[in-house]
């Protein structure tokens, strides 16, 4: 990976990736003259897991929030490159056209095959155009719903990962129906009889997330965010300052702690100390690991009660009180 | 006389919100400045008599312009929300909520109930703006959940008029889950063959278009209502620059495809008689059904 180039480094991962840099000079120099400098470098990398640990044992939500959108956060299309060799992308919608904001498409994990459906965000300005920064119009959802139902049809399990930043707010998606579309696939995500596992792996934005989020169980990785507006969205209406986006971050109860607590989801994906962004194909295989034990637990169960518990699980969503009432 | 001061019998109604007539006695439509009277308002079912605008119309209106008489039972009472996040803007969440609580005298944005329109039973729920903008939490979503049950259960046709600024952001992600638990009871309806009507009144966005509302098997809006994904002003800031006149109204959203009928209030009543009765066809009411309180 080109971390040297073009990197953006968050401010608290700095420290880090200073000391990356000063073993990676230590070892250069010392190639060039035959050194040995091996225990050098054991000591600070040793430092420097070390430093990673305390840094990242105590996030601010916000920071958790700055490591979801991070640029080298892997992406679904990263994912799938470490997890599907043998994946064979689908396009399209069968009705309007083919939206680049979610990826879907065949594949194999381990026996089985997979339908895989995610949103698919960009490296830089080129391919975030192309993508439009993962914020899909109504055809995109159209695209997963329409693949989850083919995939329904031939028994195979669905897996989703969800990075958006929410459905898209435009014109051209308010005229096809942007919220129909969304409906829709929460509706149709809720009685799909198979298995549908969804992971969030970076921003799960609203509604935009939750079209492609209802599942038999859904996770997080350990610094993806979900959350039903922006924190800047938040602060703006709630706060009427933009500015407050830190405070309405914490506010929200957007970390996966959080929504692991909060009982909207079945588990927290550990990450690579550092993030994810620090090695692609670690995060990659945890997340691969719960999907497997998902699956073997889900897979023997007969499709009535495979939708019978997903319609219980989400009948228990919610906190409320009931002052004795009928 | 007003169709206000017929007070149809045994329609349960919390008392304080009847009383919320204005004090002046004259009110200026919002959309073309006409000064209308307030009896003629009454009369007219707040539509104005120049251009056609529908004003707000309250729960209890709702109520008394859909239901037969006597026929509607509010069911689900005393489901509060308990601020699960402890959340805190510049108010606290659960001092919003009671001071919403004493100026409404409501429990939260929705009631529920089951009632007979032109003699059909359905199961109903009717959210309300005037709380904290209609807006969806855990107790909103969990009493229409409740209430689609109902219609399972008793096999009669669900309602819901939708009327919500959307997701309750106080809640974030419960609120948000809310969208995914009322469909998935919809896709229950859905298979076992029951109808259900949606009615999208001013303004409906955010997270209740998003789900519910535009999932009807048939979705009636009322003319001029504001309905969307999106709030227009984010819509404005996103593509940097103003919107198409009439962009997201009910006219804009039968254009496009997205609802079967704009209905005006005064066939409100009718038009869902009507397509209740093709639905049910008696059908659905030949399952016993308890007695009514």
């Amino acid at each position: 990976m080109d971390w040297k180039k073009k990197s953006i480094w968050l401010d608290f991962e700095l420290p880090i990736v200073e000391l990356e840099e000063r073993i990676q000079t230590l070892q250069d120099s010392a190639s060039v003259r035959g050194m040995d400098v091996d225990d050098e470098v054991e000591r600070l990398r040793a430092k420097a897991s070390r430093l990673g640990k305390e840094i990242f044992a105590k996030l601010e939500p916000w920071q958790r929030v700055q490591l979801a959108r991070h640029p080298r956060r892997p992406t679904t299309n990263d994912y799938i490159h470490h997890l599907f060799p043998d994946y064979i992308e689908l396009h399209g919608d069968r009705m309007f056209r083919d939206d680049e904001a979610i990826v879907a498409g065949m594949a194999s994990l381990g026996e089985r095959k997979v339908m895989i459906i995610g949103h698919q965000k960009g490296r830089d300005t080129k391919s975030n155009i192309r993508r439009n920064f993962g914020m899909a119009h109504p055809e995109g959802y159209r695209k997963a719903l329409r693949l989850m139902e083919m995939a329904a049809r031939f028994g195979r399990p669905v897996i989703t990962l969800i990075d958006t930043p929410g459905a898209y707010p435009g014109l051209g998606a308010e005229e096809r129906g942007q919220a129909e579309a969304i409906a829709r696939n929460l509706r149709e995500m809720s009685d799909l009889p198979v298995p549908i596992i969804c992971v969030v792996t970076g921003e799960g934005g609203s509604g935009g997330a939750l079209a492609l989020g209802v599942g038999d169980r859904v996770y997080m990785l350990e610094n993806s965010i979900y959350s039903v507006i922006s924190p800047e969205g938040c602060a703006a209406i709630l706060w009427r300052d933009p500015a407050k986006s830190k405070e309405a971050a914490k506010a929200m109860k957007l970390t996966a702690v959080d929504a692991l607590e909060l009982g909207v989801i079945d588990g927290v994906i550990p990450e690579p100390i550092g993030g994810a962004h620090r090695d692609h194909k670690a995060a990659a295989i945890a997340i691969k690991a719960v999907i497997l034990d998902a699956l073997a637990e889900l897979e023997p169960l007969p499709t009535g009660e495979l939708l019978e518990r997903r319609l219980r699980k989400y009948l228990g969503m919610g906190v409320w009180e009931e002052a004795g009432g009928d | 006389m007003s169709w206000l001061n017929e007070t149809a019998k045994g329609i349960k109604v919390l008392s304080t919100q009847k009383k919320d007539i204005p004090d002046n006695l004259w009110r200026k439509c919002p959309q073309c400045s006409e000064i209308l009277y307030h009896r003629e308002l009454d009369r007219n079912l707040w539509v104005c008599g120049a251009c056609g605008h529908h004003l707000p119309f309250t729960t209890e209106q709702y109520l008394e312009l859909l239901f037969d008489d006597g026929s509607w039972t509010e069911t689900h009472r005393g489901i509060v929300s308990k601020d699960a996040l402890d959340f805190r803007d510049v108010k606290r969440y659960r001092d919003r909520l009671r001071a919403t609580r004493l100026k409404t005298g409501k429990e939260d944005a929705v009631i529920t109930g089951r009632g007979e329109i032109g003699r059909i039973p359905v199961s109903a729920s009717i959210m309300d703006f005037s709380f904290m903008g209609g807006s969806m939490g855990s107790v909103v979503g969990e009493k229409i959940a409740r209430a689609l049950l109902d219609s399972l259960r008793y096999r009669e046709a669900a309602i819901i008029l939708s009327q919500s600024g959307g997701a309750r952001m106080q809640e974030s992600l419960l609120s948000l889950m809310q969208m995914a638990k009322t469909s998935a009871v919809l896709a229950r309806l859905r298979r076992e063959g029951i109808p259900f009507i949606s009615l999208l009144t001013n303004p409906t966005t955010g997270g209740v278009t998003a789900s519910y509302a535009t999932l009807g098997d048939l979705n009636i809006a009322e003319p001029g209502a504001l309905i969307g994904f999106a709030g227009p002003r984010v819509i404005k800031q996103t593509i940097g620059g103003d919107l198409p006149p009439g962009f997201q109204s009910s006219e804009f959203l039968l254009e496009h495809g997205m609802v079967d009928i704009i209905c005006e209030r005064k066939n409100l009543k009718k038009t869902i008689e009507s397509t209740l009765a093709w639905f049910t066809d008696g059908r659905d009411v030949s399952v016993p059904r308890p007695p009514r309180g």
